[in-house]
């Protein structure tokens, strides 16, 4: 009896297990620094996590059709770069859309590959994010990007504006969740989504075009890309061609915090934004005790390996086993 | 009465799954230098009692003996310290490594700072290769062996260990006669050196040439031991198949209606060849071959997932091609796949939402799924099937094996289709659950649909047939009507005997 209980409670730490340490985070910060708690810095908090947000929304459509996305980072990057050259070229109006249209089409060859050709994301999104890296650089000569009318222009709003006292990226990442949410759990399309990644080759033998499932997820993701590019762009209105650099990582652990499994199938809009705002409140509590900023990227690998470990072992009842 | 101790003994050895009763209380013994057969229809349990005796699984109840020893294996590594060895029917070798590698696997010899003995291992390897005959020797890649040299690799590495009891999986299913030959010599060599073998196939020939006793399971339960040289294969059969499903004969009671799907000079490639037939509404058309006979082939081509290299598909008199599964539900043809668990279901979703899956586009109130009309059809259906779940939310990964496969059919009824292939319907299912999906066809068919049912199990395609086809190595060899058939003559026809003045 003894070794049941025991594998019981292993069981029921992996489940709880983010939680449980999410708690004993923000215990151990607010303790250290009554600032953690404040108002302002909490929304400070959620407006600096709005970027990885909005990110994290279209990755979480793709890894539950069972597929990673690595690219984010490096094509965040290139969406920016984009806008911001192409505003003093042909004006805002029409560089955003452009920028969207030229990030959806990379979205859509990561996605004939992997869906239509049926590559390893792993490998095609890898291989992308250093091939992206490689296109912004092109773009734009290696040169830092800067708009050269930064008081005169209205293209500002989205990374720095309020509507009644909330910041516009707040509002986006709110507006754009409340609506991936509810495609991702009311539509045929989510449905479809769900069924592809729980098991591809059923969804297959009911009549579910998989290709054309993955393909769209992928879509989804660069969507979210640009979205997140624009706010970036407007934040700064001036950036560095590597400003996405990393991003990849820190979405795909916000995701996987929040509960989606790396094996598809599972995980929820809402789930997401909440390992978004946990990822978001051990960063900031790690900066205001005091730790210096680059301590974050070992934390967040911590994160990720704890996360992933405990999605495994959730699976099986137990911490430990033998066999896989 | 032999007063010898037996090399292995199972004690009413009880394994369940969650609504199955795999095995059911299974006794009997292997001597020390008996060959034993072990038989059974798929399903019967002999897996699951092989993966007990090799510590993969663990008996819910029974005990096991090696020896006078009781034996408890928690791991395939103390089932094979403690003597019992498995040679499987799936290979289950490193193809990079040699073979001297392979067959010292995780014991391979050291020397001082654990470098690899490499001496002592090729010695030894070479050593146990020359006794099994074989062409290749202790550092040739098993990648570039054949599978019946491969086998022997398998085989080797069970001479390795002092083995008391060697099982053998349907060990002949990819050897030619002359390798059959080599390795029936190297039972009985086994045999001569007081080694228990237990042997499992379903050929018959083989096993009355070479084993001494036979063992008969039916639905996870022991079903009684034969003396070889005192029986014939009509006993075993008997044994085997059991009279406890009802195995009457089908006789329609109502009038079949027009050709729902006919099917010309159909071809695959290697795969099947020539396959004609036509299946009316109201019919049961069954179809009967060994694993491998063309048969899933067949059905995967009708549903879109293969192209056929040849041949026409005509869906009520007017000639088609399917190009995908969405086409194929389209025009109204509906596959109930033979892996459950692989195919037909998502094991991770609820019970309402893989019903709907196929239609999920169609149930739409504006942008979203109309869940309301969903619960609807999936009470219709679980009322109709008889589907036992508390209740839609269920994940069905929870359910048992009958009630899983009642999803997937519900799935395809509820699209209304012309023409249900059922392939394999009640394969890993219980007993009960078995006779309630062979009476749901028969329904089926008496209200109109045209069904396929495509079964390794005799006793089944019997039953729930109006005729039978069959296949045999990708081609049709008989075609027959309830009237005609007996066991005999389609286990003659399925094994490619052609029977006097028939034209197949």
């Amino acid at each position: 009896m003894a070794h049941i209980t025991k594998r019981d409670l292993g069981g029921q730490i992996a489940r709880q297990g983010i939680l449980i340490a999410f708690v004993l985070f923000m215990v151990g910060f607010s303790l250290a620094n009554a600032r953690f708690l404040d108002p302002d810095n909490i929304m400070g908090v959620v407006r600096s996590s709005a970027i990885l947000g909005v990110m994290a929304l279209g990755v979480t459509f793709v890894v539950i059709s069972g597929n990673l996305d690595l690219s984010v980072g490096s094509m965040m990057s290139f969406s920016t770069i984009v806008v911001l050259d192409l505003h003093d070229k042909i004006g805002p109006t029409l560089a955003i859309p452009a920028m969207f249209a030229m990030t959806l089409c990379l979205g859509a060859f990561i996605g004939f590959l992997v869906g239509y050709l049926k590559l390893n994301s792993l490998i095609v999104t890898l291989g992308m994010l250093s091939a992206i890296h490689g296109l912004t650089l092109t773009y734009s000569g290696g040169q830092n990007m800067d708009i050269a009318d930064k008081e005169g222009t209205w293209f500002s709003v989205f990374g720095q504006g309020e509507i009644i006292g909330i910041p516009v990226p707040i509002l986006l990442f709110a507006l754009l969740a409340a609506v991936l949410g509810i495609g991702l759990a009311k539509t045929p399309f989510g449905r479809k989504v769900y069924a592809v990644g729980g098991n591809g080759t059923a969804a297959t033998f009911s009549g579910i075009p998989r290709a054309r499932v993955v393909f769209s997820c992928y879509l989804v993701s660069a969507f979210c890309v640009a979205t997140a590019g624009l706010i970036q762009a407007s934040r700064s209105l001036g950036s560095q061609n590597t400003v996405g650099q990393g991003l990849e990582l820190e979405v795909l652990a916000a995701v996987i915090l929040g509960g989606a499994s790396l094996m598809g199938g599972s995980g929820t809009i809402f789930k997401t934004v909440i390992g978004v705002l946990i990822l978001g409140f051990i960063q900031n509590g790690l900066l205001l005790v005091g730790l210096q900023f680059y301590v974050q990227y070992v934390v967040t690998w911590v994160i990720i390996i704890l996360a992933v470990w405990l999605d495994i072992a959730a699976k099986r009842g137990r911490l430990w086993s033998p066999i896989a | 009465m032999s007063v010898e101790t037996p090399a292995l003994r199972l004690e009413g050895i009880v394994k369940t799954f969650p609504g199955v009763r795999a095995l059911d209380g299974v006794s009997f013994s292997v001597m020390p230098g008996e060959v034993h057969a072990l038989m059974g229809e798929n399903g019967a349990g002999k897996s699951t009692l092989m993966k007990v005796l090799g510590g993969i699984l663990q008996p819910n109840e029974g005990r096991i003996y090696i020896g006078e020893e009781p034996a408890v294996m928690r791991t395939p590594l103390e089932a094979k310290a403690k003597g019992i060895v498995f040679i499987h029917q799936e290979l289950s070798l490193a193809e990079e490594l040699t073979v001297a590698e392979n067959i010292y696997l995780g014991e391979l010899p050291r020397k001082r700072f654990g470098l690899v003995d490499w001496a002592t291992l090729e010695r030894r390897t070479n050593d146990i290769l020359s006794k099994l005959k074989v062409t290749f020797d202790a550092r040739t890649r098993v990648g570039d062996l054949s599978i019946a040299n491969q086998q022997m690799v398998e085989i080797a590495r069970a001479l390795t260990v002092e083995a008391k009891a060697v099982i053998f999986d349907e060990p002949t299913a990819s050897l030619t006669d002359a390798e059959k030959v080599v390795l029936f010599d190297v039972i009985a060599d086994l045999q001569s050196q007081g080694v228990g073998i237990i042997y499992i196939s379903h050929r018959m020939e083989e096993i009355f040439k070479i084993t001494d006793r036979i063992s008969v399971l039916r639905d996870g339960q022991y079903r009684g031991t034969l003396e070889t040289a005192q029986t014939d294969e009509e006993e075993v059969t008997q044994l085997m198949i059991g009279r406890t499903l009802d195995l009457s004969r089908n006789v329609s009671h109502h009038a079949l209606g027009d050709v729902a799907l006919e099917v010309r000079g159909l071809t695959c490639g290697d795969l099947y060849a020539d396959v004609s037939f036509e299946v009316r509404r109201g019919e049961v058309l069954g179809f009967y071959g060994l694993v491998g006979a063309g048969r899933t082939e067949i059905a995967e081509t009708l549903f879109g997932l293969r192209d056929p290299s040849a041949g026409t598909i005509l869906l009520d008199g007017e000639e088609t091609v399917i190009r995908s599964p969405v086409d194929a539900i389209a025009k109204g043809i509906s596959l109930v796949p033979e892996d459950r668990k692989g195919q037909g279901l998502v094991l991770g979703m609820n019970c309402r939402d893989n019903m709907t899956l196929p239609q999920v586009d169609d149930l739409k109130a504006g942008p979203f799924v109309a869940e309301g009309s969903e619960i609807a059809i999936f009470d219709q259906y679980r009322d109709k099937l008889d589907i036992r779940t508390p209740g839609w939310k269920q994940t069905v990964g929870n359910l048992s094996g009958g009630n899983q496969q009642k999803i997937v059919i519900g799935k395809w009824l509820s699209m209304h289709p012309n023409v249900l292939i059922v392939d394999e319907p009640t394969r890993g299912i219980d007993v009960g659950s078995k006779s309630e999906i062979h009476n749901l066809i028969r329904e089926l068919a008496a209200q109109g649909y045209a069904v396929i049912v495509i079964s390794s199990e005799m006793p089944e395609v019997l039953h729930v047939s109006d005729r039978i086809i069959a296949m045999y190595s990708g081609r049709i060899m008989r075609t027959f009507t309830s009237d005609e058939v007996t066991e005999d003559n389609l286990i003659q026809a399925i094994s490619g005997i052609r029977s006097e003045g028939q034209v197949a």
